[in-house]
């Protein structure tokens, strides 16, 4: 009982929430590669599966990198799962007129949004790091990978789509792992949401800015 | 031009005084906790606006006795925005569009001609007893859970032997203002009582007398509000809009800390 009450499950959420936060700033980092051309994005990805070599063998702290986010990923949405049925039960009988006056877009999209991006980011894993499904195939390279993805207008916008879904998920994401986690106060409010949005804004630009340039030929 | 023959002028005026306002309701009829309810229209005339929400429902109620019908049930006490006993949702605003209870709602907020839709409090652990009259008596228990201080009776102790920054004191006070009318249950999407519970929580962790009992009481005020299916707080903020007492969000983020901490601690419900 203790360790399954709802703002257990918040907790869960908000930091599961921020590892992932953490490996997608990681990550539109890494994409930015893709500018300096296909020598320097290639070798980027062989590096990441042989950090800590020769310490650790192999693909070690790549392996180790996909455990946590995996881990993350099941108690995030576990949580959120857990979370929706409660709140289903709590009001089986909507009301017949709702007005809403504070709630945010962003805050709104949360749950549908977060089922879209968890779809996406599956097919992002079939399409970029296995290429079971790229046109370039399973044997090719990240770099071919990308370009080909991406020269596809509706896997582009399929990208966008979800990475501003995501965005908005940060926006809201933010200041709710904020509050969930007892660090918020009424001095810091607008701080944190202003931090929330900035953030999210900066990391959806970033992570929007390689799948453009490839459907522009910026990058080919 | 002086203020005298600023009022005089305005007083000529205004219209509102020659007569009251024509309103068509739609009010949720629900006979008993066993059947279902539905919405039924109702017209009311010649409303002053001077009057209050609930004496509007009381010139319905009495033009409904009159004609031989069951009257609409609605919950009310004091009438001073004090006791927390009305409230329902207006026009899918809890309290109705200005930040007050139900009783201190003005029919000077609406206009002649306006349709209003009022519907009882919405969440499972606040069933309907009748139209708009909710059983809310979770919230009793979320109190019996842990909104309290155990302090023996007696003597009234020396009130300068406790000292309470005034920071502190002002919080707790501010917290203190709730009233359990459940407006933040009622506008919440999840229909979560935390912005209640936080509420109890802030008002008595703030203060020195509630610090013996700190841990045990928020740990189970929560268990308590998950037990009577509340929903959980996804920090959307509609309930301190929807508060009569404009309780803060802060109140949230204050009891998230306080029940992670106890956790730690190794606090665990009774049962």
């Amino acid at each position: 009982m203790a360790k399954t009450n709802s703002v257990f499950k918040k907790a869960v959420m908000a930091v599961s929430g921020i590892i992932m936060v953490l490996y997608l700033i990681a990550h539109v980092v890494g994409n930015l590669k893709a500018f300096s051309g296909r020598e320097a994005f290639n070798s980027y990805s062989g590096w990441i599966r042989t950090v800590g070599n020769p310490a650790v063998p192999g693909e070690t702290t790549l392996w180790i990198i996909r455990i946590v986010l995996l881990v993350a990923v099941v108690a995030h949405v576990w949580a959120a799962v857990s979370l929706w049925r409660q709140a289903k039960r709590a009001r089986p009988e909507g009301y017949v007129t709702k007005k809403s006056a504070a709630q945010s877009y962003a805050s709104r999209t949360m749950r549908w949004g977060g089922v879209i991006v968890l779809a996406f980011i599956i097919f992002h894993i079939l399409d970029l790091t296995l290429g079971t499904v790229n046109a370039e195939g399973f044997d090719s390279t990240p770099y071919d990978r990308l370009v080909a993805s991406f020269s596809n207008p509706v896997v582009t916008a399929f990208y966008a789509i979800s990475v501003i879904l995501l965005g908005m998920h940060l926006r809201h994401g933010i200041w709710s792992a904020t509050q969930t986690l007892g660090q918020s106060n009424r001095r810091r409010e607008t701080t944190v949401n202003l931090f929330a949005l900035g953030f999210a804004t900066v990391l959806t630009l970033g992570f929007l800015l390689v799948p453009f340039s490839v459907l522009f030929n910026i990058i080919d | 031009m002086t203020l005298t023959q600023d009022g005089a002028h305005s007083s000529v005026d205004a219209p509102a005084q020659k007569r009251g306002m024509n309103l068509t309701l739609r009010i949720w009829r629900q006979k008993d906790p066993s059947v279902k309810g539905k919405m039924v229209t109702y017209k009311v005339t010649d409303i002053s606006p001077d009057m209050s929400f609930l004496e509007m429902l009381d010139v319905l109620n009495e033009q409904l006795i009159m004609q031989g019908d069951d009257p609409v049930a609605f919950d009310h006490d004091c009438r001073e925005g004090i006791c927390g006993m009305c409230g329902v949702m207006i026009n899918g605003e809890a309290h109705g569009p200005q930040q007050t209870t139900t009783c201190q709602l003005h029919m000077r907020s609406f206009k002649d001609g306006d349709k209003i839709d009022i519907e009882p409090w919405r969440a499972s652990p606040f069933p309907v007893i009748k139209d708009l009259a909710v059983d809310r008596r979770a919230f009793d228990r979320i109190i019996q859970a842990g909104g309290y201080i155990s302090v023996p009776t007696g003597t009234a102790p020396e009130a300068h032997a406790t000292p309470v920054p005034k920071k502190d004191s002002d919080a707790a006070f501010d917290a203190a203002t709730c009233i359990g009318c459940g407006a933040c249950v009622a506008a919440c999407p999840n229909a979560s009582s935390m912005l209640f519970t936080a509420a109890k929580v802030t008002h008595l962790g703030l203060l020195p007398q509630g610090q013996p009992e700190r841990d045990d009481r928020v740990v189970n005020m929560i268990a308590q509000q998950d037990l009577e299916g509340f929903g959980g707080c996804t920090n959307i903020g509609e309930c301190s809009h929807a508060c009569p007492k404009g309780i803060s969000m802060e109140t949230i983020s204050r009891l998230n800390h306080d029940l992670l901490g106890a956790l730690r601690a190794g606090a665990r419900p009774k049962s």
